[in-house]
């Protein structure tokens, strides 16, 4: 190998094992489909010999050219016809076998591609909830699209090109040295002088092109802040300033960004001069070889060598590219296997008990939690709920009252302790099944892209058109659903925004239509305006009758009628009991809820 | 999209000049090297060189050869020195169009297109000035000098290079034609498979529990299998490129060769009436000619396959160039006047019956009239959609009244400078917005730092917090002010509107980010500390304005009540339903 490619290995000793190891993962994923790539492969290197053995047939071709100058009969046109002939049929059979082997790798690449994606959509949704907590949205994206198109990209043409560009190079060099070492040597000399320019070029440049790319991204940032933030920016008058910072990133950016291109486009230039200086210097070579003993160099073989010569320089080339694409995949496939391999909610098809009616008397035993194992934040509570009891959530912002939605649905286990459900364990019983008891509100209003109705039924099946009448007349929607021209199956999407209150209103009609006997609720308000919000408390009001429901609770209504009030802070239970037990506590609550009526 | 060339330097349109001279000579040059390759072909032929003559006419090629390196080099710095020169002057006077617009403007275009409009389509134009303009003046010369070079040579040749030239040209021309559409598919189902997968996360407590989880797949596999079955498609059409063009290319060296075989054969002894060296000598100048005619020819192909790319990637370059130009071309719709009127009072805002609607549709408020004097406080109420912000907004100017007038300090807001009307004006805003830097640059944003002042908008805030920050004020703000909590946020919003000396503070639904303690410490300190200043609040919490010196309450636009809480909780119905669903009548 020549020592071009040395470098990009040098710097990562660490990285280097853990990116062969990810690749190993990579191809082993890739083992049901060991035999198209194997014939590819095949394909590959036959398409490669007949590209090697064109020269020589081009040569032998010229030759019988030159043999007509000097011969009275002119061209022996039977022999060049014959090997016309020859290479129409190698050019074709290359040509066909070349397309072949793109066809089947296309086709193995899509493949691993879609079961990539399949197979991390799944995983979604096998993880637990930790693992979304600690990771970005935007990096489990970037993996489904950016990270997947990367691997399939290298896929597709990575592991046929480097056999292609090896079996290539090998037979071009092979091929020259049998034709004759000396054009052999200059021609490949000539490629290194210019593989060694490029080279120092390339090195050269990534400095500005890195700079470059820090530019941008810093430009793309001050950009969103200023238009996002536009309104502020108007309001304290900080158009100036605005304009003053953003000059200066843009002049970084205009300096890095003439020389990055400036040495980009030194690269063409430099490999046309590689390539005219090989085609020079074989002739000169070759004329004078020829004329100090014409018998060993035709005319033909010169030829020859200006093809041979791009042709050693192409494998040159694409192993080059193959290697730095190979490690972009590793990069891009650790992620994927990051995923991939997390560990994953434990099987719980083992359990057997299942909770079907239930009452709905919640029990919490000493529950002890923390989202981190070493910070414990709910210490230990106990609680006993009896069924068709409002239970409220309260606490200032940040006090963590997701954290009871959490436990309860079993999103996170419990560290210790015991949360029960009509006296079983909701350990006991699947996740699943915790679910199944629970309607579930939350402030975040989530709707798909999809039709109303399909956002309604949601996963049930079965349900009529009188239910989702029924329902949504409970919630206040009926009216504008009918209104819209197709009604349940009108698109939910950029074309029809619903405003947060219709949003809420949905949601909760969802949750309706699931009519489980336990009821999780965040009541959130301060998006909706008073009115609508009288039509979704009406709704609320209807879904938590005779349902044990928690309600994290923002209205003082719901807080002074709730049977127990829960009283957090900083992510643990502090207080609890009615309104008027907390109040005569003169604790946390008192302090709460008086401080709005204090002048 | 034409207009946008003038954003390139005079002095630059000189140094393109200069390129276009070095391209001609890059041209020239590239074409007089097969001419060489045809003298060194002779020589091999008929055997009669010796070596000086084969290394002047290589030494010769040589020389072209480095002098269109050089050339190309020098093209090269120059067009990146004029390409990325033209990106910094359209970035530098899209960025001060857009932060001088109006919210109107703003509006009709949205923040995340202005975005991309001043980032990605600039990029878009500068790759293409770098790299597509000296294609698209090196490709037609070329083309044409090559051409002109070749039909001169022999018929036949010239043929076979139009044929094969046309048949790449059309394959070349097939494909795209066939794959583009397919690709633009392909960004779309890109999109949608990104919105399975942000929606299955997004809402993955949803999808648990109504345990969805297989509904949610099979809506992702839906999309999965379109765009692999789309991907396939274009693969596999692309794929035919590589194969069809070196059989194209390998075919015409061989219609070539084929060409000159039989021209050679055709040259009889009998013409040259039997001089067999000038007969030998007329064969190997025509072996010359094929040689150095395949070189032409590929020539020639290359710049069509130039030309094609040039005109692949144009349509979207024009498209980029447009929506600048787009931006760039749009008026501001508000502009202050060149100095502000001299005035008696401070602090004093009047609406007298004005209304307002987004580019003549509905009116969204209509007859509003009232009267706020210095050190008041007023608060307004209404639902959602009931025009509270649309008021907030008009005072700054940020959109301006259809009907009616705002009067400050007596005059018509419009007779101001927008830059004084601002300065008199604070702002705190609906969803606090954040500015990368420090803290201590967030709260003065837009003035110098006072320690005093500083300190007091600090402690009035309740932003105290920051000093137990590892940095105290010194502490950085992460981009979007991600590394603070909502509450936090708004705290500090509130502190940079009460730091800035202004007459009036705007609080635009501001305390509802914030838990009652904090919200009733605010406006305790709002009420000490501030009682020159003028304050409008928009609130939902009844808790948080019902001591306000007025409240306005306001019901599809129009104004349905004023006065004070015990006022409006006798004369005001609107007001009266909203304090009940909040407030048990006791509490009133």
């Amino acid at each position: 190998m020549p020592p071009i490619f040395g470098g990009g290995h040098r710097r990562g000793g660490g990285t280097e094992k853990t990116d062969i190891n990810s690749i190993k993962k990579l191809l082993k994923y890739c083992k049901a489909f060991v035999i198209p790539i194997v014939i590819a492969l095949v394909f590959s290197v036959v398409s490669a010999i007949t590209t090697i053995i064109g020269p020589n047939k081009i040569s032998s071709l010229i030759d019988i050219i030159s043999a007509g100058v000097y011969s009275l009969k002119g061209i022996n046109m039977a022999d060049f016809i014959r090997v016309c002939v020859q290479l129409i049929v190698l050019y074709s059979i290359g040509a066909v076998i070349g397309y072949l082997e793109q066809i089947i790798m296309a086709e193995v690449t899509q493949r691993v591609a879609r079961k990539l994606r399949t197979d991390i959509d799944v995983k979604i949704n096998c993880l637990p909830l930790k693992f979304f907590d600690g990771t970005t949205r935007g990096d489990v994206l970037s993996v489904v699209t950016n990270d997947i198109d990367v691997i399939s990209q290298a896929l597709d043409n990575t592991i046929t090109e480097l056999v292609n560009s090896v079996v290539l190079f090998e037979g071009v060099v092979i091929m020259m040295f049998v034709v004759n070492y000396i054009l052999a040597l200059v021609t490949i000399a000539c490629s290194i002088f210019g593989f060694l320019l490029t080279f120092l070029i390339l090195k050269k440049s990534q400095k500005y092109f890195n700079l470059r790319q820090q530019n941008l991204g810093e430009m793309n940032g001050y950009i969103e802040e200023i238009y996002t933030n536009h309104n502020i920016v108007k309001a304290f008058n900080g158009e100036g300033d605005a304009n003053q910072n953003f000059k200066q990133i843009n002049k970084k950016l205009y300096t890095n960004n003439w020389k990055s291109q400036a040495f980009s486009g030194l690269m063409s230039p430099l490999m046309g001069f590689t390539g005219n200086l090989s085609y020079v210097m074989i002739f000169v070579v070759g004329v004078s070889l020829a004329l100090n003993n014409s018998a060993i160099i035709s005319f033909g073989v010169i030829i020859s060598f200006t093809m041979y010569a791009r042709l050693f320089s192409q494998p040159l080339n694409s192993i080059a590219q193959s290697l730095s694409s190979v490690q972009q995949a590793s990069a891009a496939s650790k992620r994927v296997f990051n995923i991939l391999e997390s560990q994953q909610l434990p099987d719980e098809s083992n359990k057997t008990k299942k909770l079907t009616r239930v009452k709905g008397d919640v029990e919490f035993r000493h529950v002890k939690f923390g989202y981190d194992k070493n910070k414990t934040i709910i210490k230990d509570f106990s609680a006993k709920l009896k069924h068709g009891w409002k239970v409220a959530i309260v606490g200032p912002t940040g006090a963590g009252k997701t954290t009871m939605v959490n436990l309860l649905m079993r999103f996170y286990e419990i560290d210790q302790g015991d949360i029960l459900i009509d006296g079983v364990s909701i350990k006991d019983i699947t996740r699943e099944n915790v679910h199944d008891l629970f309607d579930m509100i939350l402030q975040d209003t989530w709707l798909f892209n999809g039709t109303i109705r399909e956002n309604l039924v949601y996963n049930k099946q079965n349900v009529t058109d009188k239910q989702l009448d029924k329902v949504t007349k409970a919630v206040g929607l009926k009216h504008f659903i009918k209104s819209l021209k197709n009604g349940y199956d009108t698109m939910l999407d950029e074309s029809l925004s619903l405003s947060d209150g219709q949003k809420q209103q949905m949601t909760i009609a969802r949750a309706m239509i699931k009519d489980s006997p336990l009821l999780i609720l965040d009541e959130a308000t301060s998006s909706v305006d008073t009115r609508t919000e009288q039509v979704i408390q009406n709704a609320m009001d209807k879904l938590t009758k005779n349902r044990t429901s928690f309600v994290i609770a923002h209205r003082l209504s719901t807080i002074r009628n709730a049977d127990i009030i829960l009283v957090m802070k900083d992510g643990d239970i502090i207080e609890q009991g009615n309104h008027a037990e907390l109040l005569a506590k003169n604790g946390f609550y008192s302090e709460l809820y008086n401080s709005q009526f204090q002048e | 999209m034409l207009h946008l060339f003038k954003y390139i330097k005079k002095s630059d349109w000189l140094l393109i000049i200069v390129a276009v001279f070095f391209i001609v000579l890059q041209v020239y040059l590239e074409l007089k090297m097969p001419d060489y390759t045809r003298e060194l072909s002779i020589i091999v032929e008929t055997e009669t060189a010796s070596m000086p003559i084969v290394l002047k006419n290589g030494g010769l090629m040589l020389l072209c050869a480095v002098a269109s390196m050089l050339s190309s080099i020098i093209c090269a710095i120059i067009i990146a020195r004029v390409a990325s020169g033209f990106a910094f002057n359209i970035r530098q006077a899209l960025f001060k169009k857009i932060t001088g617009f109006s919210h109107n403007e703003i509006n009709i275009f949205s923040v995340p297109s202005l975005i991309t409009r001043t980032t990605n389509d600039v990029l878009q134009m500068q790759m293409f000035i770098a790299i597509g303009m000296q294609m698209l003046i090196k490709a037609p010369i070329m083309a044409v000098w090559a051409i002109i070079k070749i039909s001169s040579t022999n018929v036949s040749w010239t043929l076979a290079v139009i044929i094969s030239v046309a048949v790449i040209v059309v394959c070349v021309g097939l494909l795209i034609s066939i794959t583009l559409p397919k690709f633009k598919q392909i960004q779309k189902l890109t999109d949608q498979l990104n919105s399975a997968t942000r929606e299955n996360i997004s809402g993955v407590r949803v999808v648990r529990a109504f345990n969805a989880e297989e509904y949610q797949e099979k809506k992702f596999e839906q999309v999965n299998s379109k765009i692999t079955k789309t991907r396939l498609f274009t693969s596999k059409a692309m794929g035919l490129l590589s194969p069809v063009m070196t059989l194209c290319l390998n075919g015409l060296t061989l219609a070539i060769y084929w060409v000159g075989a039989i021209l050679i054969n055709n040259i009889k002894l009998s013409s040259y009436a039997g001089d067999v060296y000038a007969f030998s000598l007329a064969k190997a100048n025509l072996i010359g000619d094929m040689a150095a005619f395949t070189q032409y020819s590929m020539q020639v192909v290359m710049a069509f396959m130039m030309l094609i790319m040039v005109f692949v990637i144009l349509p979207r370059i024009i498209v980029s160039g447009n929506r600048i130009y787009d931006v760039i071309k749009t008026k501001n719709s508000i502009i202050g006047a060149a100095s502000s009127p001299k005035t008696q009072t401070s602090g004093q805002i009047e609406f007298k019956n004005v209304g307002f609607s987004y580019s003549g549709g509905n009116e969204i408020i209509s007859n509003i009239s009232f009267k706020i004097n210095k050190g008041e406080t007023v608060a307004i109420i209404g639902a959602t959609g009931s025009g509270k912000s649309t008021i907030i907004n008009l005072i700054p100017r940020f959109y301006d009244v259809t009907s009616g007038q705002i009067l400050f300090n007596g005059k018509d807001i419009k007779e101001y400078n927008l830059h004084d009307l601002r300065n008199k004006i604070s702002l705190v805003p609906q969803t606090a917005k954040l500015f990368k830097g420090s803290v201590k640059q967030n709260i003065i944003y837009g003035s110098a730092y006072d320690e005093a002042r500083f300190k007091k908008a600090v402690k009035i805030s309740q932003s105290n917090f920051i000093n137990k920050l590892k940095n105290g004020a010194e502490s950085m703000v992460a981009q979007g002010g991600t590394n603070f909590s909502g509450g936090q946020k708004q705290r500090l919003c509130i502190a940079r509107a009460i730091y800035k000396p202004a007459e009036i503070i705007i609080f635009d639904d501001s305390f509802s980010a914030l838990d009652y303690k904090t919200d009733m410490l605010v406006r305790k300190g709002i009420n000490e500390y501030l009682d020159d200043t003028t304050i409008i609040i928009v609130a939902q919490r009844i808790g948080t304005i019902m001591h306000a010196d007025k409240i306005i309450v306001l019901d599809e636009g129009k104004i349905v009540g004023m006065g004070t809480h015990d006022e409006l909780l006798n004369t005001c119905k609107v007001y009266k339903e909203i304090a009940l669903s909040q407030l048990k009548e006791e509490e009133l």
